[in-house]
């Protein structure tokens, strides 16, 4: 496998999460995975890069990526939980309440 | 093989680490003592932790250049000064917030603790000499802030703001990530200045990688700070957060972004200055567009200030477009304004709130005939954010668009000064309203100011006032901070 092959994969999980993010009409819950996707498509970035390019930074900074989205993830769905408990849904459509 | 350690000098992060310690101290206090007094204590413990931290920065800052943790912190006169706007822009928000949390019920520990958090994560963003320092004070002070703008749990409006917040903030995380791989994989190198040392060489085949990675950098840093066409979350976000946390959003998280932008333009992407400066032009001419002509239409007053906020970041990009010494000057002073501004338009907003009536313009309707003084303060900073001389937005638009003109960007100034006479129409709205409408029958405007609210009027009134007339001072400090990057 080349460094290109990495590079193209990233490059496709990347689009799926901005596209799940912005095209997605139903669930916030595919939003989060949304973001999720475009992290790891960063990670995978990093670690291919670094390996092909002799440096272990890259990967250091991987670990980083990892436990700040693990947080993310975590902070996200709380606030996620507190709009669920006010509006009873968690439909993307119906976060309209403010708008202007 | 002997292991080489790294340098680590403590002593360049005391700030830092003193309000990290406090901060946890605080937390766990929180935790310990949920009665009132112990949210006071804790409210007024945030206070003293700013201020004793904004004296350790004034007595540990090395105006010369020194870094530490091999290069991964910079410490610099660039840092002191955009730091110590920094803890101002923290510090004057939670003073006049306190009554306006008790009256709606959420003056709790966890709210000072996570501002001194949010805090934190920009004055590592300020002192970043590294993409991994940015990119963890980023995140530090973004989920700090997703929280804060959710706080009032009960209210379908602030968490539809913490979460829509939250889903751009991320994304934007996301993409600038994703820009840093691809510098990454170019230069082999998360540092600035090696990044620096890469670009200025002979970048082979790789240009459209490190131009690409560079254009995502640059987007991520307009969703945060909210740059048009960018900009989608922030009136939402700002309308629905309690109005105490839009008020330590609007400037705090902005001179945070701004100050690692500097960081990674100048000290990482210098050279490449021709590459960077039209992408900023385009979004510093659409964010005055979007910033004037969407506010106009406007009846709720925090939105009206968010699009307003929008503009005044187009004006600060053309300042850091321009890519002079006069240029980066004058948006250091143009931040430094922005705070004071802003933060006395929203104390008088936190003022006049009661029982969720003061959010629309009209709830502002004949204050002059109640409360003059109030009015005439509001008046103030209206017209300093229009720009009106002898007050201080004007000194900071004037060096700005000086700057472009002496660049030769004349185009970019005019864009810049006809949308800024466009956008004194909203806010001259706000001072008709006060001043020649009769005040609705039911709306006394009778309210007890507390001293801490009195003081931070009295100092940002002082400020816009003063700076207006008197700019020297303020343009040697920004001189002065700019000399870390020579």
């Amino acid at each position: 496998m080349s460094l290109n092959s990495y590079l193209i994969l990233s490059a496709i999980l990347f689009t799926i999460g901005v596209f799940g993010i912005f095209l997605n009409r139903k669930n916030v819950i595919i939003i989060m995975m949304g973001i999720e996707l475009i992290l790891l498509s960063v990670n995978i970035n990093f670690v291919a890069f670094s390996h092909y390019g002799g440096d272990l930074t890259g990967q250091v900074f991987t670990f980083f990526v990892i436990s700040v989205a693990a947080a993310e993830a975590a902070i996200g769905l709380a606030i996620l939980v507190t709009f669920f408990r006010n509006m009873a849904t968690i439909d993307v459509e119906k976060i309209d309440n403010l708008k202007g | 093989m002997p292991v080489q350690l790294p340098d680590i000098n403590l002593t360049l992060l005391l700030p830092e680490i003193f309000i990290a310690l406090a901060g946890m101290a605080l937390l766990l206090l929180t935790a310990w003592r949920e009665d009132q007094e112990g949210r006071e204590l804790v409210a007024n413990g945030t206070i003293g932790t700013i201020v004793v931290a904004m004296g350790l920065l004034w007595f540990t800052a090395h105006t010369t250049r020194t870094t530490t943790f091999g290069g991964m912190f910079t410490s610099d006169s660039f840092a002191l000064y955009m730091k110590m706007l920094m803890c101002t822009a923290a510090l004057l928000p939670l003073l006049v917030s306190r009554d306006y949390l008790k009256r709606n019920e959420i003056f709790k520990g966890e709210y000072q603790v996570l501002s001194l958090f949010a805090l934190l994560g920009g004055l590592i963003m300020a002192s970043s000499g590294d993409f991994l320092t940015l990119y963890l004070g980023l995140e530090l002070m973004s989920l700090s802030i997703y929280v804060l703008a959710a706080f009032r749990r009960d209210d379908k409006r602030s968490s539809e703001a913490g979460l829509k917040y939250f889903v751009l903030g991320s994304l934007a995380s996301g993409i600038l990530l994703y820009g840093i791989t691809l510098i990454y994989g170019a230069s082999g190198t998360t540092t600035f200045t090696d990044i620096h040392a890469y670009v200025s060489g002979d970048l082979h085949h790789h240009g459209a990688i490190v131009n690409l990675g560079m254009i995502l950098i640059l987007i991520g840093f307009s969703f945060k700070i909210a740059a048009a066409p960018f900009h989608m979350w922030a009136p939402d976000v700002y309308e629905g957060a309690p109005t105490s946390v839009t008020a330590f959003m609007a400037v705090m998280p902005k001179i945070a972004a701004f100050a690692a932008l500097y960081r990674v333009l100048l000290e990482a992407f210098g050279p490449l200055h021709a590459e960077w400066s039209p992408v900023l032009q385009f979004l510093a001419v659409l964010s005055v567009a979007v910033g004037a002509l969407a506010a106009i239409a406007q009846t709720n007053i925090k939105r009206m200030l968010a699009y307003s906020s929008i503009g005044h970041v187009g004006y600060v990009l053309i300042g850091l477009s321009v890519g002079s010494d006069l240029g980066y000057q004058a948006v250091l002073v143009y931040l430094a304004v922005y705070i004071f501004m802003n933060v006395g338009a929203f104390t008088l907003i936190l003022l006049l709130n009661r029982d969720g009536v003061g959010d629309e313009i009209s709830d502002y309707q004949g204050l002059a005939h109640k409360r003059p003084l109030l009015a005439f303060l509001m008046a103030l900073f209206m017209f300093s954010m229009a720009g009106i001389p002898p007050l201080a937005g004007f000194i900071g638009k004037l060096y700005v668009f000086m700057a472009a003109v002496q660049a030769g960007m004349i185009k970019l100034a005019i864009v810049g000064i006809l949308f800024s006479a466009v956008g004194a129409f909203y806010y001259l709205r706000v001072v008709k309203r006060m001043y020649f409408d009769q005040p609705q029958s039911d709306r006394d405007f009778e309210m007890e100011v507390s001293i801490p609210n009195r003081l931070v009027m009295g100092v940002t009134g002082l400020f816009v006032v003063i700076v207006g007339i008197f700019p020297e001072q303020i343009l040697t400090w920004a001189k002065i901070s700019m000399s870390s990057f020579q």
